[in-house]
C-alpha cells in the first residue's frame, strides 16, 4: 500500500489523519511541521503528501514550494488540508504546486475517499 | 469504515487548552493600533488550529465561535482592520468562552454557554460592518452548489484541455478518468493534435485534450468532484449527453484510448450509486452526532515531557544493565581476588541508581512558567477592574519544579498576587502624588537556591503600613500594645489568623481569611513564606520551596543511639574543636561565636529528651545550619554517612511532630526522623532575630 508523509502542527489532527491511514493498510510518516516534513521527504520517498496550511516555523504553501523543487517530489501527489474554502487560497495552493485539497473539517471516510482520488 | 473519533478528544483538548493559553498569553502582548504581525499569526494559527480539531471532531459549537474570531484575526492580519484594545478585550473574552465550552465538552456535559452567543453575535456585529466577499465563506464548498436540474440525464459529455503544466502539481489525467469510469462507463477519446515535434517537447509538460463520454446517469457535482482540483486552470466543459454536444461524432473512435476497454464496461455498474467522494461537510455526518458522553470521566492526570529527558533515562537503565551483567559475570567465579572489581561494580552500580534517580525525578520537574503564564491575564483583567496601571514582569520561568509542588503552589501565589494588586500598587493619582511612576510593577521572579525553589513577588507599591498592621493586631488580640516588636515581627503578622487591614473588604483579595491559609498551604508543601516590606517603596514576598516532596539529601547525624537526618541543604558548616568559640549565655542559650556573628546552640540531646554519649559539650560536634534565614548551630555527638533518603509522611502514618518534617528508612531496616530547621528552632525558642546583627562582641557576649 502507499506510503504517505502526514503534515499537521495539530498533534489530534495528526494522529487521527495517522490512525485512519494506517487503518486503511497504509504506511505513515508524521512530521509536525513544514521544516520537518521537508527533513524527512528528503530521507525518502512517499506516494503521497498531506500537509496542512498553516503551520509554525514553515507553512504548508511553502513545504510545497520546496518539496516541488526536489527531482523526486515533482510529480507527487499532495493535498492540502485546509480549513480555507475560498478560491484564492486554494490558487495559492495550486500555484506553489499542490495536487488539490481536502476542506477541513473531514471525517476519516472522506479522508480516505479523496486520497483513492490520488492513490487510484 | 468508521473510526471511532473520540479516541482523539483527549488530544484535542490537550492541544486546544495549550492553543488558548498561546492565544491568550499573545493577546497580552499585542500593542493596541500596531499591526506585529508575527505576534496576530501566532494568534491566528492557534484559532485556526482549535477551528480546523473542533470542526473535525464533532464540536460544532466551538468550531463556530472560532470561526467569527478567526475571520476578524484574518482582518487584523491583512491590516484591514486595526486592532484596538476593545477588540482585544473581546478576544480576551472569547478565549475564555471558548475554554469553557472545552471543558465542557471535555467533562462531557452539554454545552450551554450564553455568553458565547452574545460575542459571537458582538463579533458577527463587528465583521459585518465590512464583510468581504471571501469572510462569508464558511467550511462549506460554494462550488458544489449549482443547479443540478439535469440530474436526470443519462450521461455527460467532458471536453477537458488541461493546462501545461497540470502534472507538475501531481494531478494525472488518467486518474481522473478512472475515477469518471467508477461512475459508469466511459468512452474516451484523445486529441493529440497539440503535440509538438519531438524536437521541442516538454517531456513534464501536458499537450493533450480528451473528450469524455460518460454513460452514467449521475449528478453534474459528481463529475465537478472529478476535476475539482484542476477546474480553474483547464479548458473543462461539460454538458449533458444527447444535447448540442454530440455535434462532433465523428472524432468518436478516431484515437480510442484503449486503456479504457480493458476495464470491460458493464453494464451494471451504472446501478452502482456515485460513490461518498464528497469533501463537502455535511452537517449531520455520523461526526456531529456521536454521543460525546462516550468520553469516560476517569482522570487521567498526565505530564508531558520532554523527549531528551526520556533518553537520558534510557541512556541511565542502559547503563544500569551494563553494570548488571559485569556483576553478573564476577558472581559466577567469586574469589578474593576480584573484590576490589566487586567494590568497583557496586560503586558503578551506586552511581547509576543515583543518576536514574535524578533523571527520574526531572521527569516530573517542570518549568514554572506552567504557573507563571496565568498571571499576565489576572493582572491585566484585575487591573482593569481596580483602574490601576500594572506592568507585570516574570523572571526565571524556566526555573523547573516538581508537578505536585507545582499544582499546589498555584493558588498561594494567586492569592498573593493578588494581594499586591489589591494593597500593594496604589492607585495611579497617588503614585504620581508619591513621586512613583504611574504604572506600577509587580515581577514574578523564580530562581533555584541551594536545593530550593525560590519565588518572589515583588511590588513598588505603597509596602505593609506598620502603624495599621500593628493597630489591627492589637484590636484583634493578636498582640498587646506593650509587646516590644521589631519591624520584622510586625510584617509577620500579617500571616496570622483573622487577620485583615483593608479598608473594604473587596472582592479581589480576600476577606481577610487569605495570608494565613497562604502560609499554611506553603508551609504544608515544607516551604516557607516570608514578607519584607518598606513603607512607600513596596514589599517582597518571598517564598521558598523544596524542589521535589519525594526524596532529600541527607545528612545522618547521631546523638546517643538515635540516627537521625539533616537535610543536606541546610547544613552551613561542621565543627569539631570549638573550645574557645564557646559563649555561656545566663538566662538564654549558649552561643557560637563563628567569625562575626553569633550562632545560638541547640542541643538536640536536650530537645528530644535523650542520653547523649558525649559527657562535656566539649566532645560533641557542632553542625551550623540555616532554617528560617536564621543560622543555628546544632549540638551532636557524630556525622555519619550522607545519603538520599525518600520522604515518608510522619503525619500520614504517625502523627505530627514538633522539629520532624518526615521519616525515612534506612539502609538497615530502622526508621530515622528528618529534622526540620525551622521547627527546631521554634521548639528550642531561639529568639529569631536576637543575634543577628552583631558590631560590638562585648554587647552580645555578655
Amino acid at each position: 500500500m502507499a506510503r504517505i508523509l502526514a503534515v499537521d502542527d495539530s498533534a489530534s489532527m495528526r494522529q487521527m489523519v495517522s490512525f485512519t491511514l494506517k487503518g486503511a493498510g497504509h504506511d505513515v510518516i508524521e512530521a509536525s511541521d513544514g521544516k520537518e516534513a521537508l527533513d524527512k521527504a528528503k530521507g525518502t520517498q512517499v506516494d503521497l503528501v498531506l500537509s496542512d496550511v498553516n503551520m509554525p516555523v514553515m507553512d504548508g504553501l511553502t513545504l510545497v514550494k520546496e518539496l516541488r523543487t526536489l527531482p523526486n517530489y515533482k510529480f507527487t501527489p499532495i493535498l492540502m488540508l485546509t480549513t480555507e474554502s475560498t478560491g484564492d487560497k486554494k490558487m495559492e495552493g495550486k500555484q506553489a504546486g499542490a495536487t488539490g485539497w481536502l476542506v477541513k473539517p473531514f471525517n476519516p471516510d472522506q479522508l480516505l475517499a479523496t486520497i483513492k482520488k490520488v492513490l487510484g | 469504515m468508521s473510526i471511532d473519533l473520540s479516541q482523539f478528544h483527549q488530544v484535542f483538548f490537550e492541544e486546544s487548552y495549550e492553543g488558548l493559553d498561546v492565544m491568550e498569553s499573545a493577546l497580552l502582548n499585542l500593542q493596541p493600533d500596531t499591526v506585529d504581525s508575527e505576534t496576530i499569526n501566532e494568534i491566528f494559527r492557534a484559532a485556526h488550529s482549535i477551528k480546523g480539531g473542533s470542526g473535525t471532531f464533532g464540536f460544532n459549537d466551538v468550531a463556530e465561535f472560532t470561526h467569527v474570531i478567526e475571520t476578524l484575526l484574518d482582518e487584523i492580519r491583512g491590516g484591514t482592520r486595526n486592532i484596538t484594545s476593545e477588540i482585544v478585550d473581546l478576544f480576551l473574552q472569547s478565549v475564555d468562552c471558548i475554554r469553557k465550552l472545552i471543558q465542557q465538552h471535555d467533562a462531557g456535559e452539554p454545552c450551554e454557554i450564553p455568553e458565547a452567543t452574545e460575542l459571537k453575535k458582538i463579533f458577527e456585529g463587528i465583521l459585518s460592518g465590512n464583510v468581504p466577499a471571501s469572510e462569508r465563506a464558511t467550511a462549506s464548498e460554494p462550488a458544489a452548489s449549482e443547479p443540478e436540474g439535469s440530474s436526470s440525464t443519462h450521461g455527460w459529455k467532458i471536453y477537458f484541455k488541461p493546462e501545461l503544466d497540470i502534472l507538475r502539481t501531481g494531478n494525472d489525467p488518467l486518474r481522473m478518468f478512472r475515477e469518471l469510469e467508477s461512475l459508469g462507463p466511459l468512452r474516451i477519446t484523445a486529441d493529440v493534435s497539440k503535440i509538438p515535434l519531438i524536437g521541442s517537447i516538454d517531456p513534464e509538460a501536458c499537450y493533450m485534450a480528451w473528450e469524455l463520454e460518460l454513460d452514467a446517469g449521475v449528478s453534474r457535482s459528481a463529475v465537478d468532484e472529478v476535476f475539482e482540483w484542476v477546474v480553474d486552470e483547464s479548458d473543462l466543459r461539460i454538458e449533458p449527453l444527447g444535447s448540442a454536444a454530440v455535434l462532433e461524432p465523428e472524432h468518436e473512435e478516431k484515437v480510442s484510448d484503449t486503456a479504457n476497454n480493458e476495464q470491460g464496461m458493464d453494464k451494471e455498474k451504472e446501478a452502482i450509486p456515485s460513490p461518498s467522494v464528497s469533501v463537502t461537510p455535511s452537517p449531520n455526518q455520523e461526526v456531529a452526532t456521536k454521543p460525546k458522553k462516550e468520553a469516560s470521566k476517569v482522570e487521567v492526570s498526565s505530564i508531558r515531557v520532554g523527549i531528551d529527558k526520556v533518553d537520558d533515562l534510557i541512556n541511565m537503565v542502559g547503563e544500569l544493565v551494563i553494570t548488571q551483567s559485569m556483576l553478573g559475570e564476577l558472581g559466577l567465579d567469586f574469589t578474593m581476588e576480584s573484590l576490589p572489581r566487586l567494590l568497583e561494580g557496586i560503586e558503578q552500580l551506586s552511581q547509576n541508581t543515583r543518576e536514574l534517580q535524578e533523571s527520574v525525578m526531572r521527569i516530573r520537574m517542570l518549568p514554572i512558567s506552567f504557573t507563571f503564564s496565568r498571571f499576565p491575564r489576572l493582572v491585566h483583567d484585575l487591573s482593569r477592574t481596580m483602574n490601576k496601571k500594572i506592568e507585570l514582569k516574570l523572571t526565571g520561568e524556566q526555573t523547573e519544579l516538581d508537578k505536585t509542588v507545582m499544582e499546589k503552589i498555584g493558588d498561594p501565589l494567586v492569592h498573593l498576587v493578588r494581594n499586591s494588586l489589591d494593597h500593594g500598587i496604589e492607585m495611579p493619582e497617588d503614585r504620581i502624588k508619591a513621586g512613583k511612576p504611574e504604572t506600577g510593577t509587580i515581577t514574578l521572579n523564580a530562581f533555584h537556591q541551594s536545593g530550593n525553589i525560590v519565588i518572589q513577588i515583588i511590588d513598588d507599591g505603597a509596602g505593609l503600613n506598620k502603624a495599621k498592621i500593628l493597630e489591627k493586631a492589637v484590636e484583634k488580640g493578636l498582640v498587646s500594645e506593650n509587646d516590644d516588636l521589631s519591624d520584622d515581627q510586625i510584617h509577620d503578622l500579617i500571616f496570622k489568623p483573622g487577620f485583615s487591614t483593608a479598608d473594604q473588604v473587596s472582592d479581589i483579595s480576600g476577606r481577610g481569611v487569605g495570608m494565613d491559609v497562604v502560609r499554611r498551604n506553603i508551609n504544608e508543601l515544607n516551604g516557607s513564606v516570608e514578607v519584607e516590606s518598606t513603607e512607600g517603596q513596596g514589599s517582597i514576598f518571598t517564598i521558598r520551596l523544596p524542589l521535589t516532596l519525594a526524596i532529600l539529601d541527607g545528612q545522618l547525624i547521631r546523638v546517643g543511639e538515635h540516627v537521625y537526618i539533616l537535610p543536606l541543604i541546610s547544613i552551613v558548616e561542621s565543627i569539631q574543636s570549638f573550645q574557645g568559640m564557646l559563649h555561656r549565655v545566663v538566662g538564654g542559650c549558649d552561643l557560637l561565636r563563628l567569625r562575626d556573628e553569633y550562632v545560638p546552640i541547640i542541643k538536640l540531646s536536650s530537645i528530644f529528651n535523650i542520653k547523649s554519649t558525649a559527657q562535656d559539650m566539649d566532645d560533641g560536634l557542632l553542625v551550623v545550619v540555616e532554617g528560617d534565614n536564621m543560622k543555628v548551630a546544632l549540638l551532636i555527638d557524630d556525622l555519619e554517612a550522607q545519603q538520599q533518603v525518600v520522604i515518608k509522611s510522619l503525619e500520614e502514618n504517625y502523627k505530627r511532630v514538633d522539629g520532624v518534617s518526615g521519616a525515612t528508612i534506612l539502609g538497615n531496616g530502622t526508621v530515622s526522623l528528618i529534622l526540620d530547621i525551622p521547627g527546631l528552632i521554634k521548639l528550642a525558642g531561639v529568639q529569631r532575630y536576637e543575634y543577628k546583627v552583631v558590631n560590638n562582641d562585648d554587647d552580645c557576649a555578655a
